[in-house]
């Protein structure tokens, strides 16, 4: 696709108005099968919900490429599969936001429960406020940036993918990680088996950077930050070990 | 799964409204917990006075005639409001453990489901709906309260089941998980002279707390104990006569979320719970972290 000349095509003359949800007055069965029957192309990009109340699956499968700002906190796997969708929940988010997210980005403008991003294959999930334990479980390609600090167990088994975080990580960071990268810029209770701390590569300098520009964060340096990862020592059997079993 | 709610009234304008408020956040947590709901609610009566929250699957034949007879066994003057199963006895605080003894002694199939100067425990079988309605509890006023709304997997569906479990005067606990070594630890606790009624794990986890009271902890530290000796999964909420406590344990996989604000102090499973109280919006609102004893006192 050649990118200048979609920046070139003319402007809808059409203005769409921004749909506006509230789960006061309307299911939110109603609010997802609407977001799903948009057609590949709908002009119909800007949503709005308005009184969540910590409902579950709020804006769960979305697959089309429209802005969904959520009025308050919501529930379990808010955003969870988003295919492309931009969503920013204006408040705080139960267990499992952005679970097995694909693509799109998902900012949580409050704090997130547990297992933020688990399975994430893709896409960016920021969380301004902290996340708890298991933030980034078993992330498999997604990128997450956590500002506040993140829970126990967090990136447990991870597979690829980034998490970055500004505060602080509990116990257990990294357990049986893969391949995923790890940024944490304050302290880590404990590191989990296998993980380790590793250098920072110029590489990983500018990967960090970019992130934090993605994320909307300008008052934290990638010097700052420590790279943590697999000792990939796990890989593989280990035949002195073969008594444990 | 199970649903837990908590409210802890700093806010002595808000008692009037405990019963309504609880009821709510119990009503929110139907779909975690729709086979039994159940509540407890301390509220101080009058001075030197305190209550025996009774229950019978017979209530009619075991309630007539109970307040007189209990009333000349014991020599006091003792009165009893019915609701539904359960029935509240109210007798001279320093009659409850002679009181206790003699209704055994009347009415052996009467299961006592707590006693105290301020609690009042409520529970049964039934969508958390139909149990508020039974009892009448958005009609009580208190100064804090526990509920819990079940969905049994470790024991059967019974009235005695249902959360809150009893473990000590005006003490009380309520349970979201499973334990794993429930089974060992209850044939420990029966050597040690404890009873039980049921098969459940969470009976044990009371009659545990209960337990190291007994041998002169008190319940913060019976709640770190609980921490090392308690394996498997659990968010407990306890009420006491002065306050409630949470813990969880190490994992802590079962939800939780707290808020605090200069009216209450509130816990539920969820957020839902949470999301018609007064002032919400600006509160304070937490998950508590694991294995970490929380406390809040009057």
């Amino acid at each position: 696709m050649n990118i200048s000349n979609v920046a070139a095509a003319p402007a809808r003359e059409m203005e769409f108005a921004r749909h506006v949800f509230d789960l006061a007055e309307q299911s939110l069965r109603e609010l997802n099968q609407a977001l799903h029957g948009l057609a590949r192309g709908s002009n119909e990009t800007s949503w709005e919900v308005l009184n969540p109340k910590g409902s579950h699956s709020v804006a769960v499968g979305v697959d089309q490429p429209v802005a969904v700002d959520v009025r308050g906190s919501v529930g379990y796997y808010c955003g969870g599969m988003n295919a492309g969708g931009t969503i920013t929940v204006h408040g705080s988010a139960g267990p499992g936001v952005g679970e097995n997210m694909m693509s799109g980005s998902i900012v949580v403008k409050g704090d997130a429960s547990q297992y933020a991003g688990a399975t994430g294959r893709g896409g960016l999930l920021v969380i301004e406020g902290n996340a708890s334990s298991r933030c980034g479980i078993s992330m498999k390609g997604i990128d997450i940036v956590v500002r506040g600090n993140i829970g126990h167990m967090s990136a447990f088994m991870a597979q690829s993918g980034n998490l970055v975080v500004l505060g602080d990580a509990g116990d257990a960071l990294g357990d049986s990680i893969y391949e995923a990268r790890l940024f944490v810029r304050g302290k880590v209770k404990s590191l989990g088996a296998d993980c380790i701390k590793k250098e920072m590569r110029p590489e990983h300098i500018a990967l960090l950077q970019d992130l934090l520009d993605r994320a909307g964060i300008r008052d934290a340096k990638p010097e700052e930050f420590t790279r943590y990862g697999s000792a990939r020592k796990l890989y593989n059997f280990n035949i002195d070990n073969a008594d444990a079993y | 799964m199970c649903g837990i709610v908590g409210l802890f009234l700093k806010d002595k304008s808000l008692e009037p409204r405990l019963g309504a408020l609880l009821s709510e956040m119990l009503i929110s947590m139907t779909d975690r917990g729709p086979d039994s709901a159940g509540i407890a609610i301390y509220d101080s009566g009058a001075a030197g006075r305190g209550k025996i929250t009774i229950q019978s699957s017979a209530p009619k034949a075991d309630f007539e005639g109970l307040e007189a007879e209990l009333g000349k066994k014991i020599e006091a003057k003792v009165s009893l409001t019915v609701k539904s199963t359960h029935a509240v006895l109210d007798v001279p605080s320093d009659k409850l453990e002679e009181a206790r003894a003699a209704i055994n002694e009347l009415r052996p199939n009467v299961r006592l489901m707590g006693a105290g100067e301020a609690i009042e425990i409520y529970k049964e079988v039934g969508l958390p709906a139909e149990v508020v309605k039974r009892f009448d509890l958005t009609g009580m006023s208190g100064s804090h309260g526990i509920g819990h709304t079940r969905m049994a997997t470790e024991s059967a569906v019974t009235t005695l089941g249902a959360h809150p479990f009893s473990t000590g005067p005006d003490q009380c606990l309520v349970h979201n998980g499973s334990l794993s070594n429930h089974n060992n630890l209850r044939r420990e606790l029966i050597r040690d002279g404890m009873r039980f009624e049921t098969e459940n794990d969470t009976e044990v986890a009371a009659a545990y707390l209960s337990s190291k009271i007994a041998h002169g902890q008190n319940l913060g530290q019976a709640l770190q104990s609980s921490l090392d000796d308690l394996d498997g999964f659990f968010t407990f909420v306890v009420g006491t006569k002065n306050g409630f406590g949470v813990v969880r344990d190490p994992i802590a996989c079962k939800p939780a979320v707290m808020a605090e604000t200069d009216q209450y102090v509130a816990f539920g499973s969820e957020y839902r719970a949470l999301a018609n109280l007064p002032g919400i919006d600006g509160a304070k609102v937490w998950e508590p972290e694991p294995s970490t004893v929380y406390f809040w006192e009057h």
